[in-house]
């Protein structure tokens, strides 16, 4: 048996509980050891990728243990494009982070890797119990990394954000206990044949039980009532931190996607499901209110936390159509948010280091040494993320605004989809022309910008360059992930073949 | 017997979201506590409820669904863990906040002249 799967899983782990383990590791041997697991963590994903194309999903038996009573891995389009994406993204915050911020609190490195294999371990599972706990490791880690540095602001933040976590683990586990005590599983593709031939008795139950979980994944997602904790804990966590946290709340968008159509939805339309009804509205409100944050946030970091709300009520909306052309451009627009958000936290924190006391908060102060570099820069990304042309913004909102034209929604995604990118464009040119353009009379600030910091934010902006020039084969990609989400058929058989397989037939 | 366990469990968990809305952080605590021991009851009970009949097959005739205690085991240690976890960190937050309000800010102290 091919153990490729449960690699990407098990090398953070490792790697992170030497770096706990290994008693007075210099910082420098921790960043190395640290950094080269990362790396080859993208190398390992992009295998696992190479792989998963060629047999369309891997079906990955813990322990030689068969489905449906072992714990399964199944890595297939979808996994693999969060793994890369993930990756992709943790390496330049990683970086970022070697170059001081991983000084200010200890065991940086070695939570940064638990909370790689939380996230790795929940994109891979194929059982929902192993989904709940990869939720925890991802979130322990990031209670901890959220606190990374001290303060009170992070301590303020950190205390809402861990009691809203705790609640939602504890309304997880509610609607696990309904479903394994109507089904008796946990395995996704045996729910959800168990949950398609349910008796019409049970129908409440699950429904209540699928609603449930979207509370739980809105928590994570921050979709509308649930998302007050997210802009505080995202301004206030260390930039790396907050960078990588932008691929945390598309954990939750995953679950929704990974969920909803293959347990819930086996045998009728996914737009029928009353979760999926609830979906609509809620994101459309969140979309709504995240245009407003961006336009009234005080400080740059603040801004792009409310542009993580902007992304989510975006692609929780175009998710809630339930089409395959939709989900696909929703797919394609979560790898253009998720790299140019996380980029931008860093972004803000660069500008932040040479603007002293000012930081990134949008008042005028002296003239910044590197304002020109920076300068152009940040119109680059301002102008990616509103979604205008040349860059991925613009394809991926051409996308879903066609997408949802065809679904017959555009009379009320239309006009906040726009609206909320020109509110985002507004503020944008409002915090730059307040960074580069107007100065007090006092001397420069004489602090250049950290090369290699520099360098790591040109990355992530320039994904989004990166992304447009290659929008072809990756629209291709996102179809072909969209269309083996909705048929959720596939995935049931190829995990009940494979516990065949494993029993010999019996 | 039923009926009583749902009690338990409703009472459990109707207080826990009871306290877990005060505005406090240590009675948050015991509400993320309560809430979570009503969690853990209902998923036990997710295996149906059955007297003298022992999680392990081949003991008796009816064995009972050995599961959910596995699942049970794993949310205590998860639970368990999180909330000294949170203790500790509503005791940091207290000292650096200066009290123990879970919004950071003690509502009462701004109304003083």
């Amino acid at each position: 048996m091919n153990h490729l799967p449960v690699l990407p899983i098990l090398l953070p782990l490792i790697t992170g509980a030497l770096l706990v383990t290994l008693p007075r590791l210099g910082l420098n041997a921790q960043r190395f050891i640290s950094l080269g697991a990362t790396v080859a963590g993208l190398g390992l994903v992009l295998w696992l990728g190479s792989m998963v194309l060629e047999h369309g999903r891997l079906v990955y038996a813990l322990g030689g243990w068969a489905p449906p009573f072992g714990i399964v891995l199944v890595p297939d389009r979808l996994s693999v494009l969060m793994l890369v994406l993930t990756a992709t993204l943790a390496v330049p915050a990683l970086i970022y982070a070697c170059r001081g911020d991983d000084d200010a609190g200890a065991h940086f490195h070695a939570l940064f890797q638990f909370q790689l294999m939380g996230l790795n371990g929940a994109f891979l599972t194929g059982d929902i119990f192993n989904l709940f706990v990869f939720f925890e490791v991802l979130l322990i880690a990031s209670y901890a990394l959220l606190l990374h540095g001290g303060g009170t602001a992070r301590s303020r933040a950190g205390l809402h954000y861990v009691i809203i976590n705790l609640i939602g683990s504890a309304l997880f586990l509610l609607a696990l206990g309904m479903l394994y005590g109507l089904t008796g599983t946990l395995n996704m593709a045996d729910l959800a044949t168990r949950i398609s031939n349910a008796p019409q008795a049970d129908q409440p139950l699950l429904q209540a039980a699928s609603l449930v979980l979207l509370v739980v994944f809105g928590v994570k997602a921050a979709l509308l009532p649930l998302l007050f904790w997210l802009p505080r804990a995202y301004t206030a966590a260390a930039a790396p931190v907050a960078a990588l946290f932008a691929v945390m709340t598309k954990v939750g968008l995953y679950a929704m996607i990974r969920v909803f159509p293959l347990v819930f939805a086996l045998d009728q339309p996914l737009a029928a499901l009353t979760a999926w009804q609830w979906l609509w509205p809620l994101a459309l409100a969140t979309l709504a209110l995240g245009g407003i944050g961006v336009l009234g946030a005080t400080s740059l970091r603040n801004m792009t936390a409310y542009m993580v709300i902007v992304s989510t009520g975006t692609l929780m909306a175009i998710i809630a159509l339930g089409s395959t052309e939709a989900l696909a451009a929703a797919l394609f627009y979560l790898v253009h948010t998720t790299l140019l958000t996380g980029g931008f936290f860093l972004f803000a924190d660069l500008i932040a280091r040479q603007r002293g006391a000012a930081g990134d908060y949008m008042v005028v102060t002296a003239a910044m040494k590197d304002r020109r570099t920076l300068g152009i820069l940040f119109c680059f990304g301002a102008v990616a993320l509103a979604g205008l042309p040349p860059f991925s913004g613009f394809v991926s909102k051409a996308w879903m605004l066609q997408a949802s034209l065809a679904e017959g929604a555009a009379g009320i995604f239309w006009p906040l989809l726009l609206g909320a990118g020109f509110l985002m464009l507004v503020a944008l040119s409002r915090a730059g022309s307040k960074f580069f353009w107007r100065q007090s009379p006092e001397r420069d600030h004489d602090m250049r910008a950290d090369r290699v910091r520099l360098a790591c934010v040109i990355v992530l902006v320039g994904a989004g360059l990166v992304l447009s020039l290659a929008a072809a084969p990756l629209m291709d990609y996102t179809r072909s992930v969209a269309a083996q989400l909705m048929a959720p058929g596939d995935y049931v058989r190829a995990v009940h073949e494979a516990g065949l397989r494993l029993t010999g037939g019996h | 017997m039923e009926a009583l366990y749902a009690i338990a469990v409703g009472v459990l968990t109707a207080c826990g979201i009871y306290l877990v809305l005060r505005g406090r952080t240590f009675p948050v605590i015991m509400g993320l506590t309560l809430l979570s021991h009503g969690v853990n009851l209902f998923l036990f009970a997710s295996g149906r409820l059955a007297l003298a009949a022992p999680a392990v097959i081949g003991e008796s005739a009816d064995p009972t669904d050995p599961l959910p205690q596995a699942l049970v085991l794993t949310a205590i240690v998860i639970s368990f863990a999180m909330t000294a976890f949170v203790v500790v960190l509503a005791l940091r937050a207290a000292v650096e906040l200066r009290n123990d309000h879970v919004d950071g800010v003690d509502p009462e102290e701004d109304w003083r002249p």
